[in-house]
């Protein structure tokens, strides 16, 4: 069990996604870095779909009852133990009575907390994310607080050979790292105003040229009013040659669309299941972990790619994920 | 049935009916949907059914793994397949819809708006009720909250445009009018429209399977029930 000190900015229980009933208007809510998220999974044995702690810019302090096997993934947002910085992507042992916290955020903005054996939460619909506004999934449904206390599950096989390999060499110390971590293109995805893959949006051709270029060659800055609902932009005004009445229909994780007033949203995690403004682009699946490191403030801008270089990206991705899980369960044997 | 295909990213294909609110489109959408529920093939996530389409959400590594051919792109496999599946699709008629029953407490402090549209109609209060409770109405999907239905078939003359100033909460069960449109808020959420009643049933039940009250394709009676019945029901669920 481990208890919650300090809360932080927004702590909230998050998995893949509760996918299967947006068609009764029911968002997915999920992991906005769906990418650490699985990592940190698979750093200390999990299932990738297993819920983590997402953490958001000022992290929450958290006191560990009992021991356990975590790992910290995502953004660096100075995660020390008992005072100590302990590094990220890698499997940690941490000592029963020992304190996780976190301190001034180094790069990017969300982080994800992954435990052996999982947050034990009630998945409701099939998922355990949490979903804010209607209160349902996570803990409680709603974002972690000062006094809560949330359990761990069973450790799987794999878990629990990392886990007491760390606890041997630990000796009396609060904690114990692995000698490796994860060094591929996944640990570094944060950069400094980054150009993300975008793919044309349904209604991209009902743009002025002037928009459809300004769209691909300018930069946007991130609006304060953006949360895990969507990335609000600011930059040159969006246009369409004509207003047209459109008619709601489905919109997904990185649609970026263009209310009447001209400024595009990025869709992200929280986002409503349809919506009924112009689809001017589409963040490529692979971007999508780059924008939830991205703090309001910053700037971003666009770099034009087909829909078929997005899905072989995308299978490219799955593949190194794929390939990384084997590494990681060869070092854990 | 005439369909194109439309990517909506790399994890979504949108199958496009046609461009404007009808009930034959909307029954074609039904259709997509009944056959999607009798047989989903593993490679399809969920499917979101729309006014004028039905967009299929996907894996595309999942196809990648099943058809393990390195030069295909799995958007290109999934239209094939969802081609096929559409042209043996030989029901000519979706189902019998379901009509539920939506009980209205309309008017007082459940209808705070109702004076509003009452005077922007030039109709009285009682007529506003009469009509709103006669419309043909058809649950043409389910979007924007939880169990949210957008309904149409609303008698025009009750028509009213949205408040100028939204209301920062609108209570759940609130059941209200913009433009054309007429709808009821599962849960409590900022909003524009002008109420006119409020409904004492849940539309977002997130226990139950579906969680939803109302599934596109629903036929919906709105009938007049008076506080205190309001209350019972309420105090029933």
């Amino acid at each position: 069990m481990l208890k919650v000190l300090k809360s932080g900015l927004l702590t909230t229980i998050q998995d893949l996604g509760r996918y299967g009933y947006q068609k009764y208007g029911v968002i997915t809510s999920g992991a906005m870095d769906p990418e650490a998220h699985r990592i940190a999974n698979l750093l200390v044995g999990n299932d990738q779909r297993t819920p983590t702690m997402e953490i958001t810019l000022k992290g929450p302090v958290l006191e560990f009852q009992e021991d356990a096997l975590i790992a910290v993934c995502g953004g660096n947002l100075s995660p020390m133990i008992d005072g100590e910085t302990v590094g990220l992507w890698r499997p940690i042992y941490i000592k029963k009575g020992s304190e996780l916290r976190f301190g001034n955020p180094k790069k990017g903005f969300r982080a994800y907390l992954s435990i052996a054996g999982g947050f034990e939460v009630t998945s409701v619909m099939g998922s355990a994310s949490t979903y804010l506004r209607a209160e349902i999934g996570g803990y409680k449904g709603r974002a972690l607080d000062k006094g809560d206390t949330i359990n761990f599950g069973e450790l799987s096989n794999s878990s629990q050979k990392a886990f007491d390999e760390l606890k041997d060499m630990a000796g009396s110390k609060p904690y114990q790292t692995m000698d490796w971590f994860v060094a591929t293109e996944f640990s570094a995805p944060i950069q400094d105003e980054p150009k993300l893959k975008v793919m044309e949006g349904r209604e991209f051709h009902l743009f002025t040229d002037d928009s459809q270029s300004s769209f691909f060659e300018e930069q946007f800055q991130i609006d304060s009013q953006s949360d895990r609902m969507g990335y609000r932009l600011q930059g040159s005004k969006l246009e369409l040659t004509k207003q047209k009445d459109m008619i709601s229909e489905a919109v997904t994780f990185g649609t970026i669309q263009v209310p009447a007033e001209g400024n595009p949203i990025i869709l992200l995690a929280d986002r409503q299941t349809t919506g009924g403004y112009p689809k001017i682009g589409q963040v490529a699946t692979v971007d999508l972990p780059r924008i939830a490191q991205l703090k309001p403030g910053e700037q971003v801008s666009f770099e034009q790619i087909s829909h078929k270089q997005a899905q072989y990206l995308l299978l490219e991705r799955e593949k190194q994920i794929q390939q990384l899980a084997q590494g990681i369960r060869f070092k854990n044997r | 049935m005439n369909y194109e295909f439309q990517p909506l990213g790399d994890q979504a294909v949108v199958i496009d009916l046609g461009n404007e609110i009808s009930q034959a489109i909307h029954e074609e959408v039904q259709s997509i949907s009944n056959l999607l529920d009798e047989h989903q093939p593993e490679w399809i996530i969920e499917y979101i059914p729309a006014f004028t389409n039905i967009t299929i959400l996907y894996s595309p590594f999942l196809v990648y793994q099943q058809i393990k051919q390195t030069e295909t792109l799995p958007y290109d496999w999934v239209c094939a397949q969802l081609r096929q599946m559409l042209t043996q699709n030989k029901r000519e008629k979706v189902p019998e819809p379901r009509t539920i029953e939506i009980p209205v407490c309309y008017g007082g402090d459940y209808g705070p708006d109702l004076a509003n549209v009452s005077k922007y109609t030039g109709l009285k209060e009682d007529e506003v009720i009469k009509k709103h409770m006669n419309g043909d109405y058809i649950v043409y999907m389910i979007g924007f909250a939880p169990g949210f239905p957008y309904i149409g078939g609303m008698d025009e003359t009750i028509s009213t445009p949205r408040r100028d100033d939204p209301r920062l909460e609108i209570p759940a069960g609130s059941v209200g009018i913009a433009g054309s449109q007429t709808g009821v808020y599962p849960i409590t959420t900022p909003g524009g429209w002008q109420l006119i009643g409020q409904t004492p049933l849940p539309l977002f039940q997130p226990e139950e399977d579906p969680p939803s009250l109302l599934q596109p394709g629903d036929k919906i009676k709105f009938t007049s029930i008076s506080e205190k019945e309001y209350l019972a029901i309420k105090e029933d669920k």
